[in-house]
């Protein structure tokens, strides 16, 4: 009988540092990982095949549930894709709005992200304080929308409604105040000689890697290489804003990190010039067609009663067509392919989860690093499952 | 615009009747190709120094029932390099195509998740394996003659246990 050198070690799907139901096959030479194999699939709920199901409307609070911690860029994605396919034309001022919003939800998610990461690296402090600010932040997502994760406020054509009284006084406030608070996270783990030795030179994952890996977002951005789709493909006015990308050079799990907090800064500074820059006008398309008019319109006027109940009713059918389209959101590059065929319901969604490519590089990061940086690296990734298992 | 007549030309210049159809959606230039050729046109296209396709963003499959090949394979390319972007379609039967994950390691995932929802086997795949149902899971869900509410959804579960014993 031969016996066997390594040991297999089963990490997750119930582990506190996979962030959610994620399960990893470590096969183990002393403290070192030899191959790793990641398990996923525990949460898939076949969103894709559901939206083929349903109407485009009906199809869109399942896109709050992908990446449950970035609601408010997915549904920008999603309805930018339907947005294409119709056709339509957005307004200045929902343009502007959508930018704000998406930008406020990556710091949410940027902070959720490094409180949980230094948790895991033992960091409680950091912890407590991401989730003050946090709260902040979300409670500007619950006063636009109602909710704190689940917003569904960007709807096709524009915003479920125009932003509330006093919201752009409360997030000027957040924002005047935020960098300061980055600057206080900067102070407890920037220059911590444990946190440098728990990620400097770890889960490196070089340039040609990433491109080849598809990684995106952060991730990739951390490894050297310029690509942001915000610059890229600029969408809903990105061009009109000035903001830099941060960009790594090593591509370790201490890069990805400064890279996150260059980007919060960045976030800041576009939040701002968009409260400056802010339009009046309508915050919905003039589209009979395809978009509903407005509530008050409804209650007021027949004809828009009659065609906001056909739409509701029916649904709206673009035209026959393809359409790619891809934001940057927290995670990386979100793309949603849709393929009408002319009648209320989609042939097929195709949904480009960022997390579920650059999750499939964590192997590559962790060949032949100690199971203690298993833990960094899967943390430094910013895996969320909702998103990867669909 | 002139970028992607490039692709265009080199594209047909050097595989001629293997591409089978060009076009532009949404201002970005879309290809059809011949399946058999489906390696070698993607391996060009990331090595090829003028377009250097290098980022493989996206992969995944479309299920036409009735039309034959039944299933399309969708291709969604980019250059860092160029900053543009390239869309390459090709039709499949379930039996096989050519795996590109020996071209991007990104296929890999992609691939297995396209083999998972459509029963599409790609052939030379180094672990073809389901990727989120279970192993032993019946049917590929994102087929458009796979019910949206799955088999058996309402089975009790002492009746599953009864069912496996037998």
């Amino acid at each position: 009988m031969t016996e066997s050198k390594y040991m297999t070690l089963n990490m997750g799907p119930q582990h506190p540092a996979t962030h959610g139901v994620l399960r990893f096959v470590l096969e183990l030479d002393g403290e070192t990982v030899i191959t790793s194999v990641p398990h996923i699939g525990y949460l898939h709920r076949g969103i894709e095949k559901l939206m083929e199901c349903k109407t485009y409307w009906q199809s869109e609070p399942f896109t709050d549930r992908l990446d449950y911690t970035s609601g408010m860029s997915n549904n920008l994605a999603y309805c930018l894709a339907v947005e294409k396919l119709l056709g339509i034309e957005i307004p200045k001022r929902a343009q502007y709005i959508r930018v704000m919003l998406s930008e406020l939800q990556r710091i949410a998610a940027h902070i959720l992200w490094l409180s949980t990461h230094a948790l895991d690296l033992g960091a409680m402090t950091l912890f407590f304080y991401g989730f003050r600010e946090r709260e902040n932040c979300l409670k500007l997502m619950e006063t636009v929308s109602g909710a704190r994760l689940m917003p569904d406020y960007i709807r096709f054509g524009g915003l479920r409604e125009d932003l509330p009284d006093g919201f752009l006084a409360m997030a000027k406030t957040f924002i005047d105040d935020f960098p300061s608070r980055i600057d206080e996270y900067e102070t407890l783990l920037t220059k911590n000689i444990i946190w440098k030795k728990r990620t400097q030179d770890i889960g490196i994952l070089s340039a040609e890697d990433a491109i080849n890996y598809s990684v995106t977002g952060p991730v990739l951005r951390a490894s050297g290489v310029n690509y942001d789709v915000r610059k890229a493909y600029p969408y809903s006015s990105y061009e009109d804003f000035d903001f830099e990308i941060p960009l790594g050079t090593k591509g370790d799990v201490y890069d990805r990190y400064l890279v996150r907090l260059l980007e919060m800064r960045q976030s800041v500074r576009i939040v701002k010039e968009a409260i400056k820059k802010l339009p009046e006008g309508p915050v919905r398309a003039s589209a009979p067609e395809y978009i509903a008019p407005d509530k008050n319109a409804v209650e007021k006027d027949i004809a828009a009663l009659i065609s906001h109940f056909k739409l509701m009713a029916d649904g709206l059918k673009p035209p026959v067509g393809e359409a790619y389209t891809s934001i940057e959101s927290s995670k990386g590059e979100l793309g949603f392919y849709i393929i009408s065929d002319g009648t209320s319901k989609p042939y097929r969604v195709r949904i480009r989860p960022p997390s579920f490519l650059n999750l499939a590089s964590i192997p590559r990061m962790i060949e032949g690093a100690l199971v203690a940086d298993v833990v960094s690296a899967i943390g430094s990734v910013d895996v969320v499952l909702g998103e990867i298992d669909k | 615009m002139s970028d992607t007549n490039k692709l265009f030309e080199k594209l047909s210049g050097k595989f001629g009747d293997k591409i089978l159809n060009t076009a532009f959606a949404f201002g970005e230039p879309v290809v059809s190709v011949d399946k058999k050729a489906i390696r070698e046109i993607l391996l060009f296209l990331k090595e090829d120094k003028d377009l250097s396709y290098d980022m493989l963003i996206d992969l995944f499959g479309i299920d036409y029932p009735g039309e034959k090949p039944r299933f399309e394979i969708v291709y969604i390319l980019r250059s860092v390099k160029q900053n543009n972007r390239a869309t390459i379609k090709t039709r499949t039967t379930e039996d096989g195509i050519d795996t590109v994950s020996n071209i991007w390691k990104a296929a890999n995932w992609l691939e297995r998740e396209t083999y998972d929802m459509f029963g599409i086997r790609f052939k030379d795949h180094p672990d073809l394996r389901r990727i989120y149902t279970v192993d032993d899971f019946e049917g590929h869900p994102l087929r458009k003659d796979f019910p949206v509410e799955g088999y058996d959804y309402d089975k009790p579960f002492t009746v599953i246990l009864e069912e496996e014993k037998a």
